[in-house]
């Protein structure tokens, strides 16, 4: 299969294939013999199955997914946490690594603060968080920025590569939430915005190949 | 009916004024397009799915397509006082039948996908501009959908059917059998999803006319397509 | 989505060094475009740009009969439509504080300017005048949407032309207007506003930083004479502050001045 086609822009209800060798993945149906988008995105094929890479678009939440949020509310027995999406998600005061006293709550996490969280749990009642993790737990400080979460795997990139090299580069910090949250942490401010240049950058150019090398030219256009 | 028809414009009875379809005009959207005929202009703008508020307008079993389309005080020369009206009201509804039996929107329960059209300035054919945008605003956003919807006025001029309506033939002409105006929505292939007639018309015209944007909307469509894959080159 | 109070932290430690995010300086503004005459059916319109932010501003004329405490003037009515296209922090429905602030602070900068020449709007005195209006509509709302729609409208006017305005039949012809221009001064009439963020002043925010700003004052000048001022905000500003703002704000002015007449030749 030719590079060309193995990534092209697709609208819903376009045919991506025909024939019967290919198998309808997410964000594709089959009709008849033809193998129809149903989102707007980049179509991919690999071991004949189809599917569609969203470019743009809401983010759904899955288990074991670490994502960013902000306390909207404190309960009797846990926070409220906003993670940029329909459904609310909690984190139960069982769910943190230390006794908590009823009391102390606000002190532990006061509304408004961040916090980075892992989904143990979707289910009816909505979406729990927990912060018994490495890496999880309240935020500091730093600077939060937001993306399309569909743009989450870009920047971090086959098995990590693409934000350990921002990482490297920027000497930060760096948490990617896949709500498309990021959390950046560096030495000094200008790290920091550096860092976030960076990650816009791969955002934007997303849909792009060879992306890491482009990375790495945009690095050392920076340098210079 | 005589292929000599002339149009106030100058067209040709087959001709749509000069069409301009962009997508991400807003970044704030999750989803954004601008869609033109000739001097209407409409752009569109998609929030969501997320949470529906008022909650008693939550539908458990589906997400829900909330549409609004609202002209802007200047888009017309007799200016419109801001805010609703009836036939704004009467349009948004209209909207959202035309996009709805294209979206899949059943795993979005209690969930809404808020589509906000404006349109910036006015010369007949706003409902079908508004439509054209939001269609690709939608795919922009990334909801699922079937298919797009392509939308188009077909409008009968005395005993003449013309396509794409302008201001002067919607409002002014005024000869014979006057002006009808049936603003059309089909997907590409060919499944009406809005169609409105205004006016007097025969059962035969009527399909003549509905052969008509069916042609016509194969043209919007590839408009729209280009605007959608031209994205990364914004 | 809401500037988080870690992002916030930030953008106030950084200003303290007297930098922004986007390496402008806290006087400078985004980059600035201007499109005349987006909207044919108005007698005026422009679309503005500043960074993200984007406003279409129309001027619609109609006649009508005068106020009774101003018969041989005519009439401005400016009005700001928020709409949820914009962001998600508008939603449909009559105007909330926002907007009608806006409209008013737009309009406070215009009128009492006297920028538009009232009385050069009487058709007949006690009987006929002028009415104009001036519509704001956001389409991308990334901060500081009160300079931008005093920049529009501005523009608006300066590009607007009379309709005609037919005197036996009493009534104005729409979409035929005449070559002249409303009656206005030869000034740029243009908000400036200045937003508090701890210690430090900027103009010009995007969405984050007016999110993290405790004070904003708007100054509607022209060539140094200031014709309106407006506070809004919780906090308070100090004399000595408020002193720096006024004498920043003819040197702001004058630059965004130079920007926006390229637009308009």
């Amino acid at each position: 299969m030719a590079e060309e086609n193995q990534r092209k822009i697709v609208i819903p209800g376009e045919t991506i294939f025909k024939g019967n060798d290919y198998l309808p993945g997410e964000g594709t149906e089959k009709r008849g013999e033809e193998i129809v988008a149903l989102k707007f995105g980049l179509a991919e094929e690999s071991n004949r199955l189809v599917k569609i890479i969203p470019l743009s678009g809401a983010y759904s939440p899955r288990r074991g997914n670490v994502v960013i949020g902000r306390v909207e509310n404190i309960t009797f027995n846990g926070w409220v946490i906003d993670i940029e999406i329909a459904d609310r998600a909690f984190l139960s005061l069982i769910e943190v690594p230390r006794f908590v006293n009823k009391n102390d709550m606000d002190e532990i996490m006061d509304i408004g603060e961040n916090v980075i969280a892992k989904i143990f749990s979707i289910n009816q009642r909505g979406i729990d968080l927990t912060i018994k993790g490495r890496g999880l737990g309240k935020i500091e400080e730093g600077l939060i920025i937001k993306i399309n979460p569909n743009k989450v795997p870009r920047v971090i990139g086959k098995e990590g590569s693409m934000i350990k090299m921002i990482k490297d580069e920027t000497g930060c910090n760096i948490t990617v939430g896949q709500n498309g949250l990021i959390w950046i942490r560096g030495d000094k401010i200008e790290d920091e915005l550096y860092a976030k240049k960076a990650i816009l950058f791969v955002s934007e150019k997303s849909f792009i190949k060879g992306l890491t090398e482009e990375l790495k030219k945009w690095f050392e256009k920076k340098e210079k | 009916m005589t292929k000599e028809f002339k149009r106030n414009s100058g067209r040709k009875v087959d001709e749509i004024r000069p069409m301009t379809a962009k997508v991400g005009i807003i970044p704030n959207a999750d989803g954004s397009a601008l869609f033109s005929f000739g001097d209407t202009i409409a752009i569109a703008a998609v929030y969501g799915p997320k949470k529906m508020h008022p909650q008693h307008q939550q539908n458990p079993e589906k997400g829900t397509l909330r549409c609004n389309y609202n002209m802007i005080s200047f888009s017309v020369e007799d200016r419109i006082r801001p805010g609703p009206n009836r036939r704004s009201t009467e349009i948004s509804k209209i909207t959202e039948w035309a996009l709805e039996p294209i979206l899949m929107i059943d795993k979005y329960p209690n969930m809404v996908i808020d589509v906000h059209i404006q349109i910036l300035q006015a010369s007949a054919s706003t409902r079908c501009a508004g439509i054209n945008a939001a269609a690709m605003a939608l795919a922009h956003a990334g909801i699922p959908m079937k298919d797009l919807v392509s939308s188009v006025s077909i409008g009968k001029l005395d005993k003449q059917l013309v396509l794409d309506v302008d201001k002067y033939e919607d409002s002014v002409f005024d000869e014979g059998e006057g002006s009808t105006d049936i603003p059309i929505t089909m997907t590409p292939k060919g499944d009406l999803t809005h169609i409105q007639v205004d006016g007097h018309i025969s059962k035969e015209q009527l399909k003549e006319a509905i052969e008509m944007a069916k042609k016509a909307t194969k043209e919007i469509y590839a408009l729209q397509k280009k605007a959608l894959k031209a994205i990364g080159e914004n | 989505m809401e500037t988080s109070r870690l992002t916030g932290e930030r953008i106030k430690q950084y200003l303290a060094q007297g930098k922004r995010f986007d390496e402008r300086k806290p006087e400078e503004f985004r980059k600035l475009e201007i499109e005349i005459g987006v909207s044919k059916n108005a007698e005026g319109s422009a679309r503005v740009k500043l960074g993200n932010t984007d406003v279409i501003v129309g001027v619609k004329m109609d006649v009508t009969e005068p106020y009774p405490d101003s018969l041989e003037k005519g009439i401005l009515m400016v009005t700001a439509e928020l709409s949820p296209i914009s962001s998600t922090r508008f939603e449909n429905g009559p105007p909330k504080f926002p907007a009608i602030e806006l409209a008013r602070i737009i309009d406070r900068g215009i009128r009492e300017s006297k920028v538009i020449e009232t009385e050069k709007l009487c058709i007949k005195k006690g009987e006929k005048v002028w009415n104009i209006f001036i519509d704001i509509y956001p389409i991308n709302a990334d901060g500081n949407l009160i300079d931008a729609a005093g920049i529009g409208a501005m523009v608006a006017l300066k590009n607007a032309k009379m309709p005609k305005y037919d005197e036996k039949e009493e009534k104005v012809i729409f979409g035929e207007n005449t070559t002249k221009n409303l009656p206005l001064a030869k000034d740029l009439v243009i908000p400036i506003t200045f937003y508090k963020i701890g210690e430090e002043f900027i103009v010009d925010p995007t969405q984050e930083e007016e999110d993290v700003s405790e004070a904003r004052i708007t100054i509607g000048s022209a060539n140094g004479i200031i014709s309106s001022v407006q506070k809004g905000g919780q906090e308070a500003i100090k004399e000595e502050e408020m002193i720096k703002v006024l004498d920043t704000v003819e040197k702001v002015w004058k630059d965004m001045f130079k920007n926006i007449e390229k637009f308009l030749k």
